[in-house]
C-alpha cells in the first residue's frame, strides 16, 4: 500500500465513519432544527468522503471505486481515528466528539490547502468551509450544554471523561505521515496540537468543563492495528445492503 | 419559566439587491443559534446570501378581526393606482 493511498484512506475513513455516526441521528435528534443540522453535517462528511476515497481509488489503480472502498472493506482495513467510531451515546456526547474532531480538522484542512498535491489542495479548500461551520456549531453547542443546567453539565463532563483518551491519536505521527511531510503533501500531525489545544481549552473553559489529567491515548485506528469493537457493529449496518445484494444500485 | 426554546421568524435574502423575505419560523435557544438553525433549515439548497432572525414575540401584528376597517376602505379607491397615467415607451419597465 503506497503512503499516499494510506493517507487518503485515513482522510476518507475519518469523514465516512463520523458521517455515518452523525447520520444515525436522522429522525431521532432532540429537536427538528438539530435533526436537520446533524443531517446536513453528515451529508457534508459523506460528500467529503466521496472526494477522498474517490482519489484514493484512483491512486490505488486496482479498479476499485469510492463505493467499493466504503462498502466492501472490513473493519481491519479501515484507517479512521478511534474517536470517530465511538458510539453516539447521547446528543451531548455526539456534539462533543464532533467538536474535538472539528477543532483538529479545521487547521488540518487549512494546512492541506497549500499541499503540493493540487487535488488534495482542492478537496481541502472545499471541505474547509464546511468544517469551519461544523466547528462553529459544535463549539457553541458544547459551551451551551456544558454551561447549561446541572444535568446537561454532568452529561458533558461524563462525555469528556470518556472521549479524552481518544484525542491523542489525532496527533500521532508515523511512517505514512513522515512520507507526506517529506513531500510537502500534508503537515505533521504533531504540529496541529498547539492550535487544537488553544481552541479546545478556550471552549472547555467557557463550558465549565475539565479535561482529565491523564494523557493516556488509545491508538490503532489510523494504522488499522486495533479498532474498537464498535466499528464492526457500525459497518454491519452501514454495509448491509451491498453485502446482501452485491452491486445493487438505485 | 418555560423550558421550551423561543420561536423565531426567519427572513432570507435570496440574492444581492433583493429584500429579505419571510420564509418561516423555527425554535432556538438564542439569536446566534437561531441564525445557525435558519442556515441549516432554510438555506440548505443554496437559497440565501443573508439571514435575519427576530424573536416572534417582538413582532406586532394586525388583528384578523380588524380586516374590515383596515383594508376594505382601500378597495373602492382605484384612483390611488398609478394606472391612469400613460408611461412613455422610452421609460421602459418601472
Amino acid at each position: 500500500m503506497s503512503a499516499l493511498f494510506q493517507f487518503l484512506l485515513r482522510q476518507g475513513d475519518n469523514t465516512l465513519v463520523l458521517g455515518h455516526r452523525v447520520s444515525e441521528w436522522c429522525g431521532a435528534a432532540p429537536a427538528l432544527e438539530e435533526d436537520i443540522a446533524l443531517a446536513n453535517t453528515a451529508l457534508d462528511l459523506i460528500g467529503q468522503t466521496q472526494m477522498w476515497l474517490g482519489y484514493a481509488a484512483e491512486i490505488e489503480e486496482a479498479g476499485r471505486t469510492a463505493d467499493d472502498l466504503a462498502f466492501l472493506r472490513d473493519a481491519y482495513d479501515f484507517r479512521n481515528l478511534l474517536l470517530l467510531e465511538t458510539p453516539n451515546r447521547n446528543f451531548g456526547h455526539t456534539l462533543l466528539r464532533q467538536f474535538l474532531f472539528d477543532a483538529y480538522q479545521v487547521p488540518l484542512l487549512a494546512s492541506l490547502e497549500s499541499s503540493t498535491d493540487q487535488r488534495i489542495a482542492d478537496i481541502a479548500t472545499k471541505a474547509g468551509k464546511e468544517a469551519q461551520y461544523h466547528l462553529e456549531r459544535s463549539q457553541d453547542t458544547v459551551i451551551a450544554l456544558g454551561d447549561g443546567t446541572e444535568q446537561s453539565h454532568t452529561i458533558m463532563q461524563d462525555a469528556l471523561n470518556r472521549l479524552w483518551s481518544y484525542t491523542g491519536e489525532m496527533f500521532e505521527s508515523d511512517i505514512v505521515d513522515e512520507a507526506m511531510t517529506a513531500n510537502g503533501i500534508a503537515p505533521d500531525p504533531t504540529s496541529l496540537r498547539d492550535v487544537w489545544n488553544t481552541t479546545v481549552d478556550a471552549a472547555l473553559k467557557l463550558a465549565d468543563l475539565k479535561a482529565p489529567e491523564d494523557n493516556f491515548a488509545h491508538k490503532g485506528g489510523k494504522n488499522g492495528r486495533r479498532h474498537t469493537e464498535h466499528l464492526s457493529h457500525m459497518l454491519s449496518t452501514m454495509q448491509v445492503l451491498q453485502r446482501s445484494y452485491p452491486g445493487a444500485s438505485w | 419559566m418555560s423550558r421550551e426554546w423561543p420561536l423565531w421568524e426567519v427572513f432570507i435574502r435570496g440574492q444581492h439587491g433583493m429584500s429579505h423575505r419571510h420564509v418561516g419560523s423555527l425554535h432556538a435557544p438564542d439569536e446566534e443559534m437561531a441564525i445557525k438553525n435558519a442556515r441549516d433549515v432554510y438555506t440548505r439548497r443554496n437559497e440565501g446570501v443573508s439571514i435575519w432572525v427576530v424573536e416572534t414575540r417582538h413582532i406586532a401584528a394586525s388583528s384578523p378581526s380588524d380586516k374590515g376597517p383596515l383594508f376594505e376602505p382601500a378597495n373602492s379607491k382605484a384612483y390611488r393606482h398609478p394606472t391612469f397615467f400613460p408611461i412613455p415607451e422610452e421609460v421602459g419597465k418601472m
